[in-house]
């Protein structure tokens, strides 16, 4: 497929074919609010957030399900556009609490204050565990919503803490579809889907059933979809953002998943599957996603070195271990000893490994549980 | 791997993840893949998605049959009858690729021959599939191309292990099935840094990048590089060590991270051979179950605890990044070992990093040649990759096989080597679960994986649990010639008649305590996937 010219905002931008209009606009580094959008999932236009005004085009097309054509004129933010965006968001606020968003003294107020005058303690957004990681605030802030003249309705309904990894809070859902289209599209699962009609539509499981006896493998892609609070991990919700992130490895399966550890005060707070790379691109497992953290800070970890001396094990110094393992090692004959390594160790392990029985002992007994 | 080296010339995955879901045709057999590789789970559902042909070959009912054009629930065992079974019926119908054949491959007369044994009848009985499905299933592979073979440890855990994978690769040279995208014949790796332990030579016969021991030119390039005089005789594998142990023959074993009371078959013999052992040193992360016989423990960091890189089933070196300290006194295990190896007054171990040993590793290992710590900060690099400037390698034998020609290889079909009788009326396979990974050393760890998954089940037909009137839930005692566990009984269709199914994580009711420990004579893989047992309900 070859390229195509189009003008955004009347920057002439030059993308290939095949790209839908929000595509080629966020190549040109221009942005356009979007809520139920997600570059892992087929264009869906519900949330309507992404309309555009293309010349030779009637009404607001959604950009995120328009096809970009050679020549193409479009305006992502003209005042009509801006007044449609702020309706929409109305409608959508009238549904999620939301007196923080548009409260005029948002931002001098830290998470541990106590509001007096604006809002109701279970409206606001510093007591939500998502504050400053949602998508709703973002499109708030970039729209600028400065009342919302509905009545807002709080759907009451009680939080679910059935599942042992992440908590559904289904009175901040905005019913952008996210969460049921992952796990259809690209999980292949389908354990929720969007139940009940009109007003009462809410994402769920099939008649309402436990997850568990859904077919949820907890993967947590609804959680790392989810633009709002709705889905939050458990074990990190009042956890705020990390510290710092790194990239890393799975250890569990052969998939070998890029992951990133997000860690706070020497502990990883949380596990979060990379989009960037040719192996999972955003996708992990529940071993993956939820079964890292435990481990590694785990009390049973093994702490100093043990020598075991009357069937007890004592602790030792590094030193006194070594000192032990060396002369007991050399004390046999060579070909008295073998050596098994790991495949769950590093590369660079298992050469230390396989190259110190090699030439400690000049014979090639070194294995590990591949076969297995 | 010894079957695909025998073939093509190469051990390892000769395709790349992303590829699957473009496939048009996928034939996944001997792996339960959303359960064990999950995200590779979802390549075959997204191959489904656009149009591909899915055939599973497995006898359990599994996630991927809902989504499968064609089950074949062959009996344990019959891989070999049900593959070359599709071969002849390739052949017989002139669906085979006679170009690629004559220009690519070698001995093909051989295998027409042998496949003169092959005939329907003789596969249907053996296999227990009816023969149209057999020949359904053969015209859907050879028909849809590319199609992509994916196999796991229900392939190599046979005592004919290395039959199956030759039978699988027979199947794709056949159809022109390798060297190009979304097809080849792909063993999904079960643990996170299989391949990298076998790249880097944590094997009996070969040194880092499958450098044959006994090749003397080769002997002669790391005598050299290491100081030290080297064997040209190739070791003993992990099976071999036990019954040298248990000889008395080894008398010291240093394990790194390794289990094996959980993993090996006949696991109680296991324990008491590793308890005859004058020495015994084990370096993990936890006390297991193995660390509870040894005289000495090592404390080792976790991955979040050190730098390094693994290699994942598709040959892509990846790194590992240190996030965090390790507890305590815990250290990398590459600094164990060579400390070890300095106090023993060994030269060359004085490394200082994890990049330090890696230099090393690509200035002695042709494959990984042209990988650094650098480059592969922009993201993986796939093996082959022998200077700075090549891209990597995502799909293996494009140009030709890695031995030259692609050898097709004449097979025979061979029992399992035991088989259910009147003592032990069913046949015991084994396998892995989502939740929990290998023998547990950490999943069983995490309080809310052990919630959803707590312990094992042994899965067992309606039809054989009435026969033996037991109930979903009940506790009942598995029972074969190696040993007696017990179990909680999970009354399913998953499992066909006859056959009953365990997971290998639990160290409470192990299921490699029944295994038999009989291998394959060329990989020393061990029959895992068949061993025949009784089941009867537990008297207390």
């Amino acid at each position: 497929m070859g390229d195509i010219t189009l003008t955004i905002d009347g920057i002439e931008t030059r993308v290939s074919e095949g790209m839908t209009v929000l595509e080629a606009t966020q190549q040109a580094g221009i942005y356009i609010p979007t809520l139920c959008y997600h570059p892992d999932l087929a264009p869906y236009g519900a949330c309507r957030l992404c309309i555009v005004e293309i010349e030779k085009m009637r009404g607001l097309p959604t950009a995120c399900t328009t096809p970009a054509t050679n020549g193409m004129v479009v305006q992502t933010n003209t005042p009509q556009i801006q007044e449609f965006r702020r309706g929409i968001l109305e409608l959508l606020l009238s549904e999620h609490p939301h007196p923080c968003l548009t409260c005029w003294r948002r931002d001098k107020c830290g998470p541990f204050d106590i509001c007096l005058r604006n809002v109701d303690v279970t409206q606001r957004c510093v007591l939500c565990p998502n504050n400053g990681n949602c998508e709703l605030q973002e499109v708030v802030d970039y729209v600028g919503v400065e009342t919302v003249d509905l009545p807002f309705t709080s759907r009451g309904l009680p939080i679910d803490r059935e599942n042992p990894f992440f908590e559904r809070d289904y009175n901040l859902c905005i019913l952008c579809g996210r969460c049921v289209r992952v796990c259809q599209e690209v999980r292949g699962v389908g354990a929720i889907a969007f139940t009940s009609r009109g007003s009462e539509t809410l994402p769920g499981t099939a008649f309402g059933r436990l997850l568990r006896d859904s077919d949820c493998k907890y993967c947590g892609a609804c959680v790392d979809v989810c633009p709002t609070g709705a889905l939050v991990e458990r074990n990190r919700k009042w956890e705020g953002a990390p510290d710092s992130k790194v990239a890393t490895t799975c250890p569990y399966c052969g998939v070998g998943c890029q992951l990133e550890l997000g860690l706070k005060d020497g502990r990883i707070m949380e596990v979060t599957p990379l989009r960037e790379n040719d192996v999972n691109r955003g996708q992990a497992c529940v071993k993956g996603r939820f079964g890292i953290p435990e481990f590694v800070h785990h009390t049973d970890r093994l702490t100093t070195p043990l020598v075991k001396k009357d069937g007890a094990f004592q602790e030792a110094t590094w030193d006194e271990a070594l000192e032990l393992v060396a002369s007991k090692l050399s004390g046999f004959k060579k070909e008295e000893v073998a050596v098994m390594s790991s495949a769950k160790c590093t590369n660079e392990d298992n050469y230390v490994v396989q190259k110190f029985t090699r030439t400690a002992f000049g014979h090639n007994n070194v294995d590990h549980c591949a076969r297995l | 791997m010894a079957g695909l080296v025998t073939t093509f010339g190469s051990g390892a995955m000769t395709n790349s993840i992303r590829e699957i879901g473009d496939a048009s045709c996928i034939l996944a057999i001997g792996t339960n893949t959303t359960e064990a590789h999950p995200v590779i789970g979802l390549e075959i559902k997204r191959a489904v998605r656009r149009g591909g042909k899915l055939i599973v070959a497995n006898t359990r009912e599994i996630e991927l049959v809902s989504i499968a054009d064609i089950w074949l629930r062959h009996r344990p065992g019959t891989d070999v009858a049900l593959l070359m079974g599709m071969a002849r019926v390739i052949v017989d119908e002139g669906l085979h690729d006679t170009a690629f054949i004559e220009e690519r491959c070698e001995n093909f007369d051989a295998l027409k021959e042998s496949l003169k044994k092959f005939d329907l009848d003789f596969v249907a009985k053996t296999t227990g599939i009816p023969s149209g499905k057999i020949v359904e299933a053969a015209r859907m592979y050879a028909q849809n191309s590319p199609a992509a073979i994916l196999y796991a440890m229900g392939i190599t855990q046979h005592s004919h292990g290395t039959d199956n994978v030759i039978a699988t690769a027979n199947l794709a040279m056949l159809t022109g099935n390798v060297g190009k995208p979304s097809s080849g014949v792909n063993p999904l790796r079960g643990q996170n840094n299989v391949q990298g332990a076998c790249d880097l030579g944590a094997l009996p016969n070969v040194y880092p990048g499958y450098q044959s021991v006994a090749d003397a030119a080769i002997k002669e390039k790391f005598e050299k590089a290491w100081g030290a005089e080297l064997s040209d005789k190739p070791g003993l594998t992990i099976t071999d060590m036990f019954a040298a142990a248990d000889r008395g023959e080894i008398k010291a074993i240093y394990v790194v991270g390794e289990n094996p009371p959980l993993s090996e078959p006949d696991a109680l013999h296991a324990i008491e051979t590793l308890k005859k052992l004058d020495f015994l040193v084990v370096q993990d992360i936890f006390m297991t179950e193995t660390a509870e016989l040894a005289d000495v423990v090592l404390p080792a960091a976790s991955f979040a605890e050190r730098d390094g890189t693994f290699t994942n089933t598709e040959r892509r070196v990846q790194r590992v990044r240190k996030a965090l300290d390790p507890p305590g006194d815990a250290r990398s295990d590459w600094w164990i070992t060579s400390q070890i190896a300095q106090k023993m007054g060994m030269k060359g171990f004085d490394f200082i990093s994890s990049s330090n040993i890696f230099d090393e590793i690509t200035s002695l290992t042709p494959s990984y040649g042209g990988i650094s710590y650098e480059r592969l900060e922009n993201g993986g690099l796939q093996w082959p990759c022998p200077d700075s400037e090549h891209p990597g390698t995502p799909i293996l034998h494009t140009a030709q096989f890695a031995r030259g020609k692609g050898h097709f290889v004449p097979l025979e079909y061979r029992e399992s080597a035991e088989l259910p009788d009147d003592e032990y009326p069913l046949l015991l396979t084994t396998g892995r679960s989502l939740y929990h990974f290998h023998t547990g050393t950490m999943t069983r760890k995490v309080k809310d994986l052990n919630n959803l998954l707590g312990e094992g089940l042994i899965d067992i037909n309606p039809v054989d649990a009435e026969k033996l009137s037991v109930s979903d839930g009940e506790l009942v005692k598995v029972t074969s010639r190696r040993g007696n566990i017990t179990a909680r009984a999970n009354v399913t269709e998953v499992s066909d008649e006859g056959v009953v199914y365990m997971n290998f994580h639990f160290a409470e009711s192990s299921a490699n305590v029944l295994t038999n420990p009989v291998f394959d004579p060329v990989a020393k893989i061990p029959e895992f996937k068949v061993c025949a047992v009784k089941v009867e309900k537990n008297s207390h």
